[in-house]
Parts: C-alpha cells; sequence; structure tokens
C-alpha cells in the first residue's frame, strides 16, 4: 500500500508499553498466519489431491491416531501457554505504576472527561502531560460506566462510578494522541473522547503556569474541608468526636467491627459517601453522608487534601503499590 | 410456503417413485395443523420461518448500520437512532437468531431421526417452546415499535438500569421470555438423548451432531437461568428502583457483568458447538470418510462446554476485576481454544486420502474451517492479557466474534440448509446458485470484517456513530463488503423457495449419507421410520455408503449417473 496517500495501518506507538505490546501483537500474529495459511494450504492440497475422480473406489476408513491427537493437543498448549506467560507478564508492568508518578485526577460523565492538575488546572477532553514522566490517573465516574482509552499508548481503563480505578502511562514521544471513551455511555458515546497533548516537560511547566488557575488541588480541597466544617469533628484534639486526620493516608486504619483497611484513596472516598461501610475503632458512626452533597470532583479535592496531611509511610514506594492495588 | 410444496407431485422423470405418498407436511392442512402440531418436524418448520424473519430484522438493522459508517461523520442519522439500530441488530441477531438457529431447527428436526425415535421425549414442551420464542419476540419487536433500545445488546448497568431512555424493560423481558425456549429445548434434546435412542445406538455410536447438541444443551440448561435473573434483576432495579447494579442505590455495576457474561460467554458456544456438529456430518458425507477421531471430537464438544463456563472473566479484563483474578480467566481462556484446535486438525484429516466432492454444503464447510480458524486465532489476542487491553471494546472484538459468529455459526447454519434442505422438503435445490452464493458469501464476509481488525488495532472504539477521518478507507471496504454479503444472502432464500416447487424430487438420500435420517423417505412420514431402526455399526461407515447411486444430487434428471458410483 502507498502510505503518501493512505492512511497508516499501525497506531502511533507512544509510550513505554506500547512498542513491547507490538510485538507481542507481532509474535501471535506470526503463529497465527502460521496456522491459518497452514490450514488454508492444507485444505486447498488436500481438495485438489483426494477430489472425487471417475472410477474412485470408497476411500480407505481411518479411525484416527492417538499419537496425532496428543500433538496437534500438545503443541497448541504449549504455544497458548507462551501467549499466557507473556501476555501476564506485560499486563502486571502495565497495571503496576513506578515510583513516584505525576498524579493526575479524572472524572467521567456523559459525555465528556472532566481532568484536574495536582497544581490546579482543569481541563475537558485534553490532558496535557510530559513526556518521559510517568503519569498515574486516579479516576471516577458521576454516572455510568466509561473507559479512558488511549490507542497509542496501547492503554485502557474502565471508569466506575462508585469507585476509584487507576492506570498509569508514560510517553516517549510528543505530540498529540487521540482519546477516546470505549465502554458504551450513551446517547453521545462517540463524542466522548479528545486529545491527550504530551510535551515537552519545560513546555508543561509553562502550561501548568499559564492556565491562570492558581488554586492547586489540595487548596481547593482544604478551602471545602473549612465549608463542609469538617474539622469540627475531624480535629487533632483529644477527645474529638472523629477520628483525627493527620497522617492517615495510607496507614492501617482498625474497624469497629473488627480487622483493619489502609486508607487509600477510595477508603477515603468510602468513608466520605459511605461513612458507616467501615467505622473506625472506637469511634460512633455518627458521621452523615455527604453523598450528593459534593460532586466527584469535590471528593477528589478532599482526598487530595487528606492526603497532604502527612503521609505515615516515609517512603513513596509503599503508596505507589498500595495504589496501584486500589483500582481492584 | 412449505405446505404447498410437498405435496406437489410433478412429474419429474424416474424420481417420482421417491416421493412418498404421505408425509410429515401433506398428512394435515391449515393453520391450525401447524399452529397446534406436536410433530418436531413441524416445529422446526416453524422456527425456521421465525428466525429466517429475525434474521432479515436483523440484517437490515446490519445494512443499516454499514451504510452510516460508510462516512466518518455520523450524517445518515442521529446518535440516537444509531445506538438503537445496532443495539436492536445485537439483540435480534444473538437471542433471535443465532442462539436458536442450528439446535432448535435442525436440531428439532434431525436430532429424533438420527437417534431413531418418533419425536423429542417432550413434544409438547417442544411445541410451548416455540410459543415462548414468538412471545419473547413479540416483546422485542415491541419494543423496537415503542422507540426502541439503546442500550447495547450487552445491558451494561447502570446504563441499562438508570441512565438510558429507551424501551429497556421491554427489551429485558422479551430476552428473559425467550430464555425459557432455549431452556425447554435443551431439556428434551438431553432427556431424549438419554432415553430414546434406538436399539444399538450406543453413546459411541451417536453422530458427532448429536453430541455437539449433547454439550450445547448443557449450556442451555446450566447457563441460560443466570442471565435470565441477570436481566430480570435490571427490570427490578429500573421499574422498583431496588438497588442492585447502580453504586447510587448501593449496588454494583460489575456485578451485573460477571452474571451476564456467566452465561453470555457459554452462549457463544451454545452457537458455535452446534455449527460443529454439522461440520463433521457435512465433512464426513462429502469426503466419504469416516470421521477422524471420532471420540476425540465428541470429548471436545463436552470440554468447551465445561471450560467454556469458567472464562467469562476475559470480558472483563479492564473492568476493574482484580489483576489475579483476570489471570486465572486468562490462562483457562487460552485452556478453551485447544479443543476447538483439535476439531479443526480433525476434520482436515477426514479430508486426508478422501474422496472429496464440492457440493454446496462441503463448500460452506470450507468456508467454516477457514473464518473459524482466523475467528478462533484472533481470539487468542483477546485472551492475552496485555493484548487485550489494547483491543478491548475495538473493532478488533467486532472482527473477531463475527468470524465466529457469521464465519463459524452461519456458514454452519448455511451448510445446513442445503446439506438437509432435501430431506426436510424432498426437493433439491439449484446447485449452481447454491456454490455461487457460498463463494460470494466467502468474499463479501472477508471484505467486510477482515479491515475490522486493522481498524480495531488502531483503536477504532465498538459502537461509535462517527469516527476520525482517517479510518474512512477501511470503514468503505468494510460497507462495499457488506453489500456483496448481503446479496449473498438474498440469493439463497430465492433459489431455495424456487426449489420447493421447481426443484428436481431428491429422493431419499441424494447426498449417499450415513445417518438414520436418510434411511427413511424424503419428506419423512410423519413418524419417520416405518420401523424403529436397529443400529448395529458405528457411525460415518462410508465403506459401503454408496448403494443406489442414481442421480448425482442437484442437477437434475438430466445428468448422468454420478461418477462415483462403484463399490469396492
Amino acid at each position: 500500500m502507498n502510505g503518501s496517500q493512505l492512511p497508516p495501518l499501525l497506531p502511533p506507538s507512544a509510550s513505554t508499553v506500547s512498542g513491547e505490546l507490538d510485538l507481542l501483537f507481532a509474535y501471535i500474529t506470526a503463529i497465527s498466519v502460521f496456522f491459518a495459511v497452514g490450514i488454508a494450504v492444507a485444505l486447498a492440497v488436500l481438495a485438489v489431491l483426494y477430489r472425487r475422480k471417475p472410477g474412485d473406489g470408497p476411500p480407505p476408513q481411518i479411525h484416527g491416531s492417538t499419537a496425532l491427537e496428543l500433538v496437534w493437543t500438545v503443541i497448541p498448549l504449549l504455544i497458548v501457554m507462551s501467549f499466557f506467560v507473556w501476555g501476564t507478564d506485560l499486563f502486571f508492568r502495565m497495571r503496576t505504576p513506578p515510583i513516584e508518578p505525576l498524579e493526575i485526577f479524572v472524572v467521567g460523565k456523559q459525555w465528556m472527561w472532566k481532568i484536574q492538575h495536582q497544581e490546579g488546572p482543569r481541563e475537558i477532553n485534553e490532558l496535557h502531560i510530559p513526556v518521559g514522566q510517568p503519569i498515574k490517573l486516579t479516576m471516577t465516574s458521576e454516572d455510568v460506566i466509561h473507559s479512558f482509552s488511549v490507542p497509542a499508548f496501547r492503554v485502557k481503563q474502565d471508569v466506575l462510578p462508585g469507585r476509584y480505578t487507576t492506570m498509569w502511562f508514560e510517553a516517549t514521544k510528543t505530540g498529540t494522541f487521540h482519546l477516546f471513551c470505549t465502554e458504551y455511555c450513551g446517547t453521545e458515546h462517540a463524542g466522548m473522547g479528545g486529545s491527550i497533548i504530551v510535551m515537552e516537560p519545560n513546555e508543561y511547566q509553562v502550561w501548568l503556569g499559564g492556565g491562570g488557575a492558581g488554586e492547586s488541588l489540595t487548596d481547593a480541597g482544604e478551602r471545602l474541608f473549612g465549608q463542609l466544617g469538617c474539622a469540627t469533628c475531624h480535629g487533632d484534639q483529644a477527645g474529638a468526636r472523629g477520628p483525627s486526620l493527620t497522617g492517615v493516608y495510607n496507614s492501617e486504619v482498625s474497624l469497629a467491627g473488627g480487622g483493619s483497611v489502609t486508607a487509600d484513596e477510595s477508603y477515603l472516598r468510602e468513608s466520605i459517601l459511605e461513612p458507616a461501610t467501615n467505622i473506625v475503632a472506637g469511634y460512633d458512626a455518627i458521621m452523615p453522608t455527604y453523598r450528593g452533597q459534593i460532586s466527584e470532583e469535590g471528593v477528589l479535592q478532599l482526598v487530595a487534601y487528606i492526603r497532604s496531611l502527612g503521609d505515615p509511610a516515609a517512603a513513596g514506594a509503599t503508596g505507589a503499590a498500595a495504589a496501584g492495588e486500589a483500582g481492584q | 410456503m412449505s405446505e404447498q410444496a410437498a405435496p406437489r407431485r410433478r412429474n419429474r422423470g424416474r424420481y417420482e417413485g421417491d416421493v412418498p405418498r404421505e408425509h410429515y407436511l401433506n398428512v394435515a392442512y391449515g393453520l391450525k395443523s401447524w399452529l397446534l402440531t406436536v410433530d418436531h418436524k413441524r416445529i422446526a418448520i416453524l422456527y425456521l420461518l421465525s428466525i429466517t424473519g429475525f434474521f432479515a430484522i436483523g440484517g437490515l438493522f446490519a445494512a443499516i448500520i454499514r451504510m452510516e459508517l460508510m462516512t466518518p461523520t455520523g450524517d445518515l442519522m442521529s446518535s440516537e437512532v444509531y445506538n438503537r439500530v445496532f443495539t436492536l441488530h445485537g439483540v435480534v441477531m444473538v437471542f433471535f437468531f443465532l442462539i436458536p438457529s442450528i439446535p432448535a431447527v435442525f436440531g428439532n428436526f434431525f436430532l429424533p431421526m438420527m437417534i431413531g425415535a418418533k419425536d423429542l421425549a417432550f413434544p409438547r414442551i417442544n411445541l410451548a417452546s416455540w410459543y415462548i420464542y414468538t412471545i419473547g419476540g413479540i416483546f422485542t419487536l415491541a419494543a423496537i415499535i415503542a422507540g426502541g433500545v439503546d442500550t447495547g445488546w450487552t445491558f451494561y448497568t447502570p446504563y441499562s438500569s438508570t441512565y438510558s431512555n429507551s424501551a429497556v424493560a421491554l427489551t429485558a423481558i422479551g430476552v428473559f421470555i425467550n430464555g425459557f425456549s432455549s431452556i425447554f429445548t435443551g431439556l428434551n434434546f438431553i432427556v431424549s438423548i438419554h432415553k430414546m435412542r434406538a436399539p444399538g445406538l450406543t453413546w459411541m455410536r451417536l453422530p458427532l451432531f448429536v453430541w455437539a447438541h449433547y454439550a450445547a444443551s448443557i449450556i442451555m440448561i446450566l447457563g441460560t437461568p443466570v442471565v435470565a435473573i441477570a436481566i430480570f434483576l435490571i427490570a427490578v432495579e429500573r421499574l422498583l428502583g431496588v438497588g442492585i447494579f447502580d453504586p447510587a442505590l448501593g449496588g454494583d455495576p460489575i456485578l451485573y457483568q460477571h452474571l451476564f457474561w456467566f452465561y453470555s460467554h457459554p452462549a457463544v458456544y451454545i452457537m458455535i458447538l452446534p455449527s460443529m456438529g454439522v461440520m463433521s456430518e457435512v465433512i464426513a458425507c462429502f469426503s466419504r470418510k469416516r470421521i477422524f477421531g471420532y471420540a476425540f471430537i465428541a470429548a471436545s464438544s463436552l470440554a468447551i462446554a465445561v471450560v467454556g463456563f469458567l472464562v467469562w472473566g476475559h470480558h472483563m479484563f479492564v473492568s476493574g476485576q482484580s489483576a489475579y483474578v483476570s489471570m486465572v480467566f486468562s490462562v483457562l481462556s487460552m485452556l478453551v481454544a485447544v479443543p476447538s484446535a483439535v476439531k479443526v486438525f480433525n476434520w482436515l484429516a477426514t479430508l486426508w486420502r478422501g474422496s472429496i466432492s464440492f457440493e454446496t454444503p462441503m463448500l460452506y464447510a470450507f468456508g467454516f474451517l477457514g473464518l473459524f480458524t482466523v475467528g478462533g486465532l484472533t481470539g487468542l489476542y483477546l485472551g492475552t492479557l496485555a493484548t487485550d487491553v489494547h483491543l478491548h471494546d475495538t473493532y478488533f472484538i467486532v472482527a473477531h466474534f463475527h468470524y465466529i459468529m457469521v464465519g463459524g455459526a452461519v456458514m454452519g447454519y448455511l451448510a445446513a440448509v442445503h446439506f438437509w434442505w432435501p430431506k426436510m422438503t424432498g426437493r433439491m435445490y439449484s446447485e449452481f446458485w447454491g456454490r455461487l452464493s457460498a463463494g460470494l458469501l466467502f468474499i463479501g464476509f472477508n471484505l467486510t470484517f477482515f479491515p475490522q481488525f486493522l481498524l480495531g488495532y488502531m483503536g477504532m472504539p465498538r459502537r461509535y456513530h462517527f469516527y476520525p477521518d482517517e479510518w474512512q478507507v477501511l470503514n468503505v471496504l468494510s460497507t462495499a463488503g457488506a453489500s456483496i454479503l448481503g446479496i449473498a444472502y438474498l440469493i439463497p432464500i430465492i433459489y431455495l423457495v424456487y426449489s420447493l416447487r421447481y426443484g428436481p424430487i431428491a429422493g431419499p438420500n441424494p447426498w449417499h449419507a450415513t445417518g438414520l435420517e436418510w434411511t427413511t423417505a424424503s419428506p419423512p412420514p410423519q413418524h419417520n421410520f416405518e420401523t424403529t431402526p436397529t443400529v448395529t455399526e458405528e457411525p460415518y461407515d462410508y465403506s459401503k455408503a454408496i448403494e443406489n447411486v442414481a442421480i448425482t444430487p442437484g442437477a437434475g434428471p438430466e445428468s448422468p449417473p454420478s461418477p462415483a458410483a462403484p463399490r469396492s
């Protein structure tokens, strides 16, 4: 095909995993083509060779061969297991973000992507990111299930209402790439997309500063925290009606019903919207639900603020690992 | 149509004697004799007419989809309409054509004959299954008239249960009701196979078509109730506001996906296993060979049915499901690929040293082998975790499952139509037109769906009403292919209907096939056999099958006798 006239047949390859994923795809394709062509050729050769000719008697009646059955059971089994091993290995690497990624928050709703950067800028249906830096997205939906898909990065993750899911990627090329919603979400599903704009890090810094929206995510969270009067119960003083939030992020919290839970983003979110679900040991279930009173973006701001109150895990490693599992 | 066809005894030469004086089509006349029949053969004909109607509706929706996607902008209709069109295409094709197709028509007609029985175990339940299917279909048609449904055939929550402003409940009830027809059919098959086999017909003498239906029936009975529950719960949440799937009501949207795919993945095997059963019959017959590795093909059907229940999570690799759960589903999905490969290799080995002829059913079988192989192999990309992340919910998936469901199941269905048409109607169709449309179908199908693999790898999401400009070339190719495909579906309707009146008389066994269904007259008498047959040998014994070679099938009385005549 003439590349100058026809569009390319491969999507741009622009992330740290896209090259290896293409290689895995090529490996499966090579084996598939081998078998598909082999079977087609075998079919054609057999059909020509053994076509019915005048004067043919009944052909020999062959029952089968256990040895052959074993061969064509075991060989395909070994081949598909190689797909499984490579695919699983790459999959786990695609899901585990590196240490200290740049964190960005995403809220999907019918039919747009709303994006909040830590430093404050917000955007809709566009995501500006720096090249060569791991990006971790923490995502939720305000309504139905959406899916955040960037074909050039070969990544995709469903975005669910009522939960946080996470994904990460690291762009290796600057440029503008397609962003799609790939989980059918209603009338304007096909329009729920936009662009990922990958910039040089210094350009990204300029872009962050140029947005004009000064208030960072943490500051917005602090303001909301004050407006809602959260500190009335969640103050640091002794005898407060609610647990102190200083240092709670990523700590092990003992629960009233026994057991414990890691206070990751999902737990913090749940504790704001469904406070009765997992009560901290030693406290009464007196907190009202804030469902319907705070938007998902507001919850993200509160979570960002609570995170800023201190992380007991000194190194980011634990945090990254815990957050990596949060999507489950 | 069928009523007029059978009783005609035009003087078509020396085959006149082959038409029985009385058969299942002319024992009684009138609408009542059809609507109250308990004859499995007549019920099969009722199903044949109904599913052909639904196939036409589903095909019309497909044509509208492909017309819209010829251009990157959504210029033919609004997104509301487009979303309804692709949803109804899926709902109608999956629940009202593919799942009943081969079992309800050819299983109903031939399973009792293949086991030497007069009817299925529960003839009235069999008739009830058709009525239930029809009522479910009426609900779905009513939903179309009431404005349609826009959730996709998968009915994912909470979109379907809370957000969609369309006739979800009506459609859901239609699909729910329809499920019982499938359960009834499966139940009837399993009981009949266990209890009604002719003397001497041991399990290892059963035709592979029967084994395949046995395996598919297990799935119908065990799987269908689960999807019925899932869809019923959607209606409950939607109509009564009970929080089951919508997190805003305290539910879990992923729970729905588990329930739905627990059935709907095995349901793929309800579609493909019977088609594989047809393949075994057709390939053995037209290569005049005992099927290679009979026991392995039979066992692989059961293996597919059992392992098929353990792979549903591969639809959910990017849903937020635990990575470790995904890993288990990935390895199990790889395992289910193996028995399918075993079948393909056994069919190829059956051709080896055979005496192959290329009548229409065999051409469809060849088409099946090619397309099913591509469909199966591309499934491996989707069972592999990393590649599935990129390909999930893109046109790659669309192409993959159409290779299985159209390339596999519909090719098998059309092979069955052509293979057993002479038995069902007593008439031969035009071999020329049959071969021509089989060839057209193969070309049109590949042109339609192969470009979609490329679109999918480039990232084009499924269920998109409009798309970026750079994907137009491949979409135009796909639409061009669909128009060829459409013609290839229309031609058989014409020549098959024509054959009912003008086709040469077939005689009891025009293909010189083995199998009990070929030992009786065409069309068969009301009770199938004059006397209960006794089976003394294994199936597919083609060493002595050619006995009264008189005609070249389908060529008409003027043709010379088949060259394959001599016996050893």
